[in-house]
């Protein structure tokens, strides 16, 4: 054990007992402290604090600044034109930000300066004490040894057994009384494979709601489309979430670009016209973009494609399935409808996705 | 009732009303005293010692952004409604004006734009959170590259890792309240990845969001969790974690005068306070200028939610980003086959989401390690010792390795997060950088854990170098025989102690255990720890270190002998 005196702190530094040994030199103790310029000379004290004092009338003048910003600028509902309120609310907000920048940081960096250079700055040494002491740490064990003893628990099993099974059973209660967190009146996983579609539901146009006859669309051209009877559902977050089951794209490709289809969809498009899910198979994102000379769909957010030529397979990205195909014709008066439901749930994979359908809704 | 208490005198009792302070502090100090008792906390704490280094910063912003994002949060609640409710919107915002949207998204707009100061509020409260999820991140790569994390700390250290989850979490609910086309996004990706977990994962989906995505109540439920659940167990774990730090008192790097018995720094009156409050200042003051000056969340150009629009290039706030990295890294397809499947099952069949399950288990498997690392590491190198000495990153080099490991996977998932942006910016293709992407994610590591742990071992190398035959001077000497040597300053002795003070210690063979044998757990354990100190570098033991000096005696006698002086102790012992 080697003891190093450190004339300029007045620190001692003493090594841990038996680390010294190992390494090549005894630990030399902290380093002489160096004095700064404030320490030796007045003058570059008095310096330090004009640089503080001056931080901190630029706190002020930052204050300052924000009141300017918070009643000298009209607020937004004060201009007719939209675009000047643009402009009056970032001049606004920069002057808020810039003036509360300044009085904040005016005060924390005339702190710091202060404490750095007029502060003493000695390093100060402090003994780690131990967390317990063996004695303690005996003591503890014999107090709760008894405590334990007194219980009889470990003597009494029966006593231990009935309230295990008790504490087991009473949390229960409580998780129970978040089963009404869905209050929906269908609750369960049927719902989720129908949608709005249906034979003669008419496809509309997304948001105006105006129905769609097959000349409307050109040869390359997509449209966003959502069932005729959306906007009779009331709520707007069953609309919402009924919206998000029957969210459809329409397309249309020249009949030469088609590949072979599934057997059984031969009479699902009309005249090129062809219509899926707008709702990914990955995790649900709209897949919004469609290229047209692909025939690729892409979905922005995790960059799933599908080829609308192909039966909406995947040729690229996460999606484990096929986009889901709406069977569409037209009505008597030609406006474009679905002839049936999805045949399959649409959107993500779900747990019960693959049960088979107890209703007997889905063809075979 | 334990020996150890003392019975107190009567005097005792009266002195406490017969004190006269002649100060005025003195009065203040028995005022407070004689009523709560504070002496003791001045006592205790008024000089606390606390060592003093940059990278000690890191958990300090954390708090101090936490503080800032509690504080520009309340000023929200007075306005923001989270409700689901519709309205017709009729705010000053031009573009949106007869709209039909919740109450949520419509206050949302009333706070930037018809509440003076709303918006610089609501971008400092964005700002701050981002902020402290990173000075979390960055703090916990400090405690775990400094090895900080060792025993007392365990336990501490498993407290961080549930603040950064809960700080994901307080993250990503606050992101979803304003109700509009990004973020209800953003909570259509947690519907469909909730809905992939087997069993139970429908059902959740359906009671978080009160029936079928999106519904009517999800808000005001993410804003309990947002504004009350989840910061009070953080406001608790804050607590527990800065009084665990109290109790251990810090860690501090090794160097001269440092001991596993000390701490050295500086005491909290004044100088530690006034920085560390001043510090409070300058974080605040540079969120204010970030929120006053660069725009977040421009909400207003989203539009409210509908399941059917989406934007291109849509990103999630930073530290979602590996979660959103990894989805959109999983192929979905294996060639032709698909990675999706269902179980055949009595009724029917159950499927299996596999292309959005497997990209969990990285994410889980990163989050869970880092809960049990203190446990693993100590298994592994045996070390079952008190630290309170912080490693240098190089003395610890596969530890090190390690974590770069990870961080380059982390780092690799989270840009990942942003690939249709890369490609758009770089106009590279996004498939390519996908394709790329996969191969990296799984080759990254290892090259980065070769690198590292390459670097860290030159790194000592060229320690015990500078130790031993000090620094190139960078003066060339020419010898009267005409040969050309670079004279070599010795480091101090300081500078010499940080150098040298560090443990390697050899790999200890497979150990039997009670029953004499030797586990294959145990096997596992001996192999582990070989690879952990196989290739270590030795510290410069005393005899080296006494040949050097001999050394340089002979051809740098100026300063080998003073520096044999000024170490003259070692030669005595």
């Amino acid at each position: 054990m080697a003891e190093h005196g450190n004339g300029d702190t007045g620190a001692v530094v003493t090594t841990g007992e038996g680390a010294s040994s190992s390494y090549a030199i005894d630990n030399p103790g902290l380093p002489p402290h160096r004095p700064r310029l404030a320490d030796v000379d007045e003058k570059y004290a008095k310096r330090s604090e004009r640089q503080v004092a001056v931080l901190f009338l630029i706190s002020i003048i930052g204050t300052v600044l924000f009141f300017v910003g918070y009643f000298a600028v009209a607020r937004m509902d004060a201009f007719d034109d939209y675009f000047e309120g643009m402009t009056a609310l970032r001049v606004q907000n920069t002057l808020l930000g810039v003036g509360s920048a300044l009085a904040m940081l005016g005060i924390g960096l005339g702190v710091v300066h202060w404490a750095r250079t007029l502060m003493p700055d000695h390093e100060v040494v402090e003994d780690r004490k131990p967390l317990r002491t063996e004695a303690h740490r005996a003591e503890a064990e014999k107090i709760v040894t008894e405590v334990i003893d007194e219980t009889q628990i470990k003597r009494r099993p029966l006593l231990r057994n009935t309230l295990i099974a008790a504490a087991l059973l009473a949390p229960l209660p409580a998780l129970v009384l978040f089963r009404d967190l869905d209050r929906s009146e269908d609750f369960g996983v049927e719902r989720m494979r129908h949608s709005l579609w249906g034979e003669g539901v008419r496809l509309v146009r997304d948001p105006v709601g105006t129905p769609i006859r097959a000349s409307d669309l050109t040869i390359g051209s997509a449209m966003h489309v959502i069932p005729e009877t959306l906007r009779e559902i009331p709520g707007h977050g069953t609309r919402l979430a009924e919206k998000a089951k029957s969210v459809v794209l329409l397309m249309r490709m020249h009949p030469d670009d088609f590949g072979e289809q599934i057997s059984g969809r031969e009479d699902w498009t009309h005249q090129g016209i062809i219509a899926c899910s707008k709702v990914c198979t990955h995790v649900g994102c709209p897949v919004a973009l469609y290229e047209r000379h692909t025939h690729h769909l892409l979905c922005p957010c995790h960059q799933s494609t599908f080829d609308a030529a192909e039966n909406f397979k995947v040729v690229f990205g996460p999606a484990g399935r096929p986009l889901p195909q709406l069977p569409i014709s037209v009505d008597e008066e030609g406006f474009l409808i679905a002839t049936s439901d999805f045949t399959e749930p649409v959107g993500p994979t779900y747990w019960e996705r693959g049960h088979t359908d107890p209703e007997g809704d889905y063809p075979a | 009732m334990s020996a150890s208490k003392e019975k107190y005198t009567e005097v005792q009792y009266l002195e406490v009303d017969q004190y006269q302070p002649k100060t005025r502090t003195g009065r203040i100090t028995n005022y407070v005293d004689t009523r709560v008792g504070g002496t003791g906390m001045v006592r205790e704490f008024g000089r606390k010692v606390f060592p003093d280094h940059w990278t000690f910063m890191f958990g300090e912003v954390a708090l101090y952004s936490f503080i800032i994002t509690v504080l520009s949060g309340a000023f929200l609640t007075f306005w923001f409604d989270p409700s689901m409710s519709t309205t017709r919107y009729s705010g000053s915002y031009a573009p949106l004006q007869g709209l039909e949207m919740s109450m949520a998204y419509a206050t949302a707009l009333e706070l930037s734009f018809d509440v003076r100061g709303g918006l610089f509020m609501r971008q400092l409260h964005h700002w701050a959170a981002l902020l402290f999820v990173l000075a979390m991140s960055v703090h916990m790569l400090r405690v775990f590259f400094t090895g900080a994390f060792r025993k007392p700390r365990e336990l501490n250290w498993v407290v961080g890792s549930a603040l950064l989850i809960l700080g994901l979490g307080a993250g990503f609910t606050g992101y979803s309240l304003p109700d509009e086309v990004l973020s209800g996004n953003g909570l259509r990706i947690i519907d469909g990845m909730l809905k992939a977990i087997p069993v139970v994962g429908t059902y959740i989906s359906f009671f978080l969001f009160g029936g079928e995505f999106p519904g009517n109540e999800v808000i005001p439920r993410l804003y309990t969790l947002h504004i009350f659940i989840i910061p009070a167990l953080i406001l608790i774990l804050i607590a527990v974690h800065l009084f665990m730090v109290v109790t251990h008192k810090h860690t501090q790097y090794p160097g001269p005068g440092r001991t596993e018995r000390n701490v050295v720094g500086y005491p909290i009156g004044p100088v530690y306070a006034a920085k560390a409050g001043g510090f409070f200042f300058i974080v605040l003051g540079i969120l204010c200028l970030i929120a006053g000056t660069f725009q977040i969340n421009a909400l207003w150009n989203y539009g409210p939610y509908d399941p059917s629009p989406v934007q291109a290039g849509a990103q999630p706030d930073w530290y979602i980003g590996p979660f959103e990295g990894v989805l959109r890294l999983m192929p979905g397809y294996l060639g032709p086959i698909p990675l999706e499947f269902n179980i055949p099952t009595p009724w029917g069949g159950n499927s299996v989401a596999t292309p959005v399950l497997i990209p969990m288990i990285p994410v889980a498997l990163i989050f869970l390690g880092m809960f049990i690392w203190p446990w693993i590491e100590a298994w592994i190198t045996g070390d079952k010792k008190e630290h309170h000495l912080l490693d240098r990153p190089r003395n610890a080099p596969t530890r090190t390795a390690f974590g770069a490991a990870v961080m380059t996977n982390y780092l690799i998932m989270w840009g990942m997060g942003s690939n249709d942006l890369i490609a758009t910016h770089f106009g590279l293709s996004l498939n390519d950088i996908t394709y790329w992407s996969r191969v990296l994610f799984f080759l990254g590591p290892v090259i980065a854990y070769i690198l590292t742990k390459r670097i860290c071992l030159a790194l000592q190398r060229k320690d015990r170098e500078v130790a031993l035959h000090g620094h190139e001077a960078g003066v060339i000497e020419v010898s009267p025989e005409g040969g050309f040597s670079e004279k070599h300053k010795l480091p101090s002795e300081y500078e010499f102690w940080t150098l040298v003070s560090y443990e390697a210690p050899e790999p200890s063979g497979p150990k039997t255990n009670a029953k004499g044998k030797v586990t294959r757990t145990e096997k596992l354990r001996a192999r582990l720890n070989r690879m952990w100190f196989e290739d270590r570098v030795e510290p410069v033991t005393r005899e080296e270190y006494l040949e050097a000096l001999e050394h340089h005696g002979h051809d740098d006698h100026s300063e080998g002998l003073e520096a044999a002086q000024s170490r003259g102790a070692i030669e005595q012992h």
